[in-house]
């Protein structure tokens, strides 16, 4: 296969992951709704109770809004990652799965440009909500807007492998629920989405402790910076180690000889 | 594991036709598909059991087979979803281990459920599936054309899948297969949910790509009605091929007055 060959394969994915969410408007309503809410209401709400003080990358004190932002485009990152995930355990019950799997191309290629898809497509909702968090006043330089795209490639991939693993060991949609209170809510509750880690600390020094252990935390940071035109290299290396290992492993378990394919098929083997 | 059964193998032509690996792809001796003595279990419960057959190009065969006989699985097993440890599988002449990717480029698949994106339109359908054997959109769009003229069904390119008849659909899912022009083809049962004139029309439509293309077909089924009396037949049961042969070969052999009654004495009269 030549190089040109694999270019128009991930087209073609990434083609089709933009034309089914075309078609799925609910889904782009419902992954706008979500963070509009926490912008309009509960962070207009807690605006008076929940100032933050100066701190980095910010300039200046900043009301509540500006700082919940950046943690609610991870918020859309972690919800279309989850939605992907939950969207190939669907296609491997209805079989579609296995058109892609079936692909000459080698297995770990197919599931980047699944990821590379999954992760376009939240890119257009996070740039739909700063638009929407723009005109409500929410504004970053307007270098930031580009200076976030890298951050936000990044952390899609991250939150991306994170679906495809967990994908790899539900074995029903129905189980998928589960992901939703086990993985979801924890990391977004604790994680700097919501609160700086130093005021978290001040309230609880484990839960502080968690959400410093927690990647996305640093997903959520990453792309704080870069929307304020700063660098957070501490970030990005966790971020980008993360997604590493997180990859590595969900193409581990999607590959036919060691991972849970065989497994999974199990008692329904015809 | 079927101790008492009788078998009728046919020879495994393993080495007349064999010429080794070749990733060019200009050698047409080698057999369409081999499979030479799979096995296959699933926490320690074997489903395949020293499978071999041989396929040649443009040759019809129909694995016949019970619900539960191993068909899907011997399917995932040549597509590589799954993977086996014990046996050897060559597409073309190719290792499947290690040319996967020359062997995949060569077969085509049609599986037992519907795979087709129901909100896209079929040409979408088919341009995705170019995209995953790395052709450009044009040359998609060409071949796309071109395979739904071959299936009478060139007026629906931009009709939505879900406005199709499961008949339609599956003609879809056979034209899909064959877009990148792979010398196998292979279909899992594929009518299943369909009434009986798109069966039959499915079926009929199958062969004559066989004939007219050279394609080598392997039609899993578990329906007598589907065999041709032309049909080369494999018996697969309880994961082992207990006959392999032409219709007359194999009724002679279990003195039989149909094949019906023959796939009932080898499959001990389970569930057709």
């Amino acid at each position: 296969m030549s190089l040109a060959a694999y270019g128009h394969c991930l087209r073609g994915v990434v083609g089709r992951e933009l034309l089914r969410f075309v078609h799925q408007r609910s889904r782009f309503v419902a992954a706008l709704v979500r963070p509009l809410i926490w912008l309009f209401v509960f962070a207009a709400g807690f605006r008076m109770a929940l100032g933050v003080a100066m701190t980095e990358p910010y300039q200046t004190y900043i009301l509540y809004e500006v700082y919940i932002v950046p943690g609610l485009v991870g918020m859309i990152q972690l919800f279309n990652g989850m939605q992907s995930s939950l969207s190939m355990v669907y296609d491997r019950e209805m079989g579609s799965m296995r058109v892609l799997l079936v692909s000459p191309f080698p297995r770990w290629y197919l599931l980047i440009c699944k990821l590379l898809a999954g992760t376009l497509v939240s890119i257009v909702q996070v740039y739909v909500f700063l638009a929407i968090a723009y005109f409500y006043g929410v504004q970053a330089p307007l270098a930031g807007y580009v200076l976030i795209l890298p951050a936000l490639v990044v952390s899609g991939f991250m939150v991306g492998a994170l679906g495809m693993l967990l994908s790899s060991f539900v074995r029903q949609l129905e189980n998928f629920a589960g992901i939703m209170n086990f993985v979801i809510f924890p990391m977004f509750f604790l994680s700097s989405a919501l609160y700086p880690l130093w005021r978290i600390r001040e309230g609880s020094y484990l839960v502080y402790q968690i959400a410093s252990l927690n990647p996305f935390t640093y997903a959520v940071e990453m792309i704080r910076f870069a929307m304020y035109e700063h660098f957070n290299a501490e970030a990005t290396l966790i971020v980008v180690a993360t997604t590493a290992v997180l990859l590595g492993l969900a193409i581990l378990a999607y590959n036919p000889a060691r991972g849970m394919m065989t497994r999974k098929a199990g008692a329904g083997a015809e | 594991m079927g101790g008492g059964r009788r078998t009728v193998s046919r020879e495994i032509a393993s080495t007349s036709t064999e010429v080794g690996d070749d990733i060019t792809g200009r050698q047409d001796v080698s057999a369409a598909l081999s499979v030479h003595d799979l096995s296959f279990s699933y926490s320690g419960q074997p489903v395949l059991e020293s499978v071999s057959f041989e396929l040649k190009a443009g040759e019809f065969a129909v694995l016949l087979g019970p619900n539960g006989a191993g068909k899907t699985t011997l399917f995932s097993l040549i597509t590589r979803l799954y993977d086996y440890r014990q046996g050897e599988i060559r597409v073309g002449g190719l290792d499947l281990h290690r040319h996967s990717v020359e062997a995949h480029a060569r077969m085509g698949v049609v599986f037992q459920q519907p795979t087709l994106d129901m909100d896209l339109s079929v040409r979408q359908n088919l341009s995705y599936h170019g995209a995953l054997h790395g052709m450009t959109p044009a040359e998609a769009k060409r071949r796309a054309s071109q395979q739904l003229t071959r299936m009478e069904m060139q007026g629906s390119l931009n009709l939505r899948v879900r406005h199709l008849s499961g008949g339609q659909r599956r003609r879809v899912e056979i034209a899909r297969g064959l877009l990148h022009e792979p010398r196998l083809l292979l279909l899992d049962e594929p009518t299943v949910g369909l009434d009986i004139a798109s069966r039959r029309g499915l079926v009929e439509h199958v062969h004559r790509l066989c004939r007219e293309q050279g394609v080598a077909v392997l039609w899993a089924t578990h329906l007598i009605d589907e065999v041709y009396p032309e049909d080369r037949v494999i018996v697969l049961h309880r994961g082992q091929v207990c006959a392999d042969g032409g219709i007359g070969d194999i009724m002679a052999q279990t003195s039989s007055d149909s094949i019906g009654d023959a796939f009932d004495r080898l499959t001990e009269g389970e569930t057709r």
